[in-house]
């Protein structure tokens, strides 16, 4: 019985998780239902879906630290969907910009990537997130050493600070959004620096 | 959505509901000037301003009042484009006062009403092409610059005119925050001030110009990039050298002293070949001087395009 609440207690849990994840979708879809897209709808879509990309990212990045220091534990069970809903949104950031924003004009496309610093390094961040969420399904992890897989998946740090390059350098005069995602990102690669306690699960 | 505003306004169409809630504070403030003030009204007080028609008619669809007034960069009410729309109710633009200075006859406090009542008023619509690359069509009331300058009677040796916005961080949330060098500066070479397209706007639809949009009294270079259009201006000075500029302080290499919209030469962290018509779903062709070629590169002749941006 106290086993059966308890699975119950999870998938409520799992549940409310996912809705957290869905809901900046569902913001965005009733704002474009209610004319809250601002005047200019495409680059309010664009925005917004990276700025919940690397918001995604941060709490994915938190998720260890929380675990860690035993506030909750089970966060953990949770961080490799967060992880793959950031990869989500990062995909429909790209797919906004390509299709709706460049109305597919690949040449455009392209001299964007190659001439625009911070369209080569938001790509970069793409890229290098590609493997992450492709070793993030079981049977490929199961198949890597795990050495290998932490070490893979240590990129991420890399690519939450590439996110938050690709946001600064497009930003005209008020940097204080980027910088804030910067230090919180910096603050937690800091405390992953910190060396865990002897004896400290691994 | 497009709203096409009738061809005539009665004045009840025109009327700021702001204003016409505060109606008997205007009527108060009028007691002793009499009733033929009310009827010629001045341009300030009055929502309806009165104007001659349009003789620069684009034919492009104009961008829609709400979208003019609640989507713009103002970065003094905050960097957020809908920041001006919700703080700009914060400042206040009567009285206002433009002080005139530096290399000219007629130097001195000039107030806003008799400013703007010296100067017949014209309708423009010009499109405005923002540096970030999205533009707008905008139907603006106004008078020529160059017939202020006329009448403010500029020294031989004056090559530039210089404006400042108000500076003042209780009426300007947005001053609180060093985003710029406040307060607002932006400059003319005294020709292109000269030029016919060059417009003080003080009105917006055919009613008094809005907080947000840079009341009282604002400046508009429709070929140039819109950060160029200085708003709430309260000084004009006429200098012999070239006066420094806002967004030129804060990144010479990526904004100009002249700003002129050319496709062809890319913000360095963007490209400037393509633009967002606000309500449009795709990007358009950037055209170069934003379509405006013939009224105004005769300007810069002789002069590199590519240190025009």
């Amino acid at each position: 019985m106290a086993r059966a609440t308890g699975t119950m207690a999870r998938r409520i849990e799992s549940g409310l998780i996912w809705l957290l994840c869905v809901m900046p979708l569902l913001i965005l879809a009733g704002q474009g239902l209610t004319d809250g897209l601002t005047a200019n709808p495409v680059e309010y879509v664009l925005r917004a879906l990276g700025v919940w990309a690397l918001r995604f990212l941060c709490v994915t990045l938190a998720i260890g630290l929380i675990a860690r220091f035993g506030l909750w534990r089970r966060a953990m069970v949770y961080r490799r969907r967060i992880g793959l809903w950031a990869f989500a949104y990062v995909c429909l950031h790209l797919t906004t910009y390509i299709l709706v924003d460049q109305a597919l004009d690949w040449p455009g496309i392209v001299k964007d990537i190659v001439k625009r610093p911070y369209i080569t390094i938001g790509m970069a961040a793409f890229i290098l997130l590609i493997p992450l969420a492709v070793t993030s399904v079981n049977k490929v992890r199961r198949a890597m050493r795990p050495r290998h897989w932490l070490w893979l998946h240590r990129l991420v740090y890399l690519i939450a600070v590439l996110g938050v390059v690709h946001y600064y350098l497009l930003v005209k005069a008020d940097h204080r959004d980027p910088i804030l995602y910067g230090v919180v990102i910096l603050a937690l690669l800091g405390v992953r620096l910190i060396p865990r306690r002897r004896g400290a699960i691994k | 959505m497009l709203i096409r505003p009738p061809a005539d306004f009665k004045d009840c169409d025109v009327t700021d509901h702001g204003l016409y809630l505060r109606r008997r504070e205007f009527i108060l403030g009028s007691a002793g000037v009499g009733a033929a003030s009310l009827i010629g009204g001045s341009a300030a007080q009055a929502a309806a301003l009165k104007y001659s028609p349009n003789r620069m008619a684009i034919d492009e669809d104009k961008t829609p009042l709400k979208d003019v007034t609640g989507y713009n960069n103002f970065y003094e009410f905050g960097t957020d484009k809908s920041d001006p729309a919700l703080y700009a109710k914060m400042m206040k633009t009567r009285p206002w006062t433009v002080t005139v200075a530096g290399l000219c006859e007629k130097t001195g406090q000039y107030g806003i009403d008799d400013l703007i009542r010296r100067f017949p008023l014209e309708e423009r619509i010009y499109r405005m092409r923002c540096v970030e690359a999205w533009s707008m069509v905008i139907p603006w009331v106004g008078f020529p610059l160059a017939k202020l300058i006329k009448a403010l009677e500029p020294t031989s040796q004056a090559k530039y005119v210089a404006f400042q916005t108000l500076r003042d961080p209780r009426q300007m949330p947005g001053q609180r925050s060093d985003i710029l060098d406040w307060p607002y500066q932006e400059a003319l070479r005294l020709d292109e001030a000269l030029n016919p397209l060059t417009l003080m706007a003080v009105g917006l639809y055919g009613q008094t110009l809005p907080n947000q949009n840079g009341a009282p009294i604002r400046l508009v270079t429709p070929w140039k990039y819109g950060f160029k259009g200085i708003k709430s201006i309260v000084r004009i000075q006429f200098t012999a050298n070239r006066p420094k500029t806002s967004w030129n302080i804060l990144a010479p290499r990526e904004y100009g002293f002249y700003g002129n919209v050319n496709p062809d030469v890319d913000h360095p962290r963007w490209s400037q070949a393509k633009e967002r018509r606000i309500g449009e779903f795709f990007r358009r062709k950037t055209l170069p001087f934003n379509g405006y070629g013939d009224q105004v590169a005769g300007l810069y002749r002789g002069l590199d395009a590519r240190t025009l941006y």
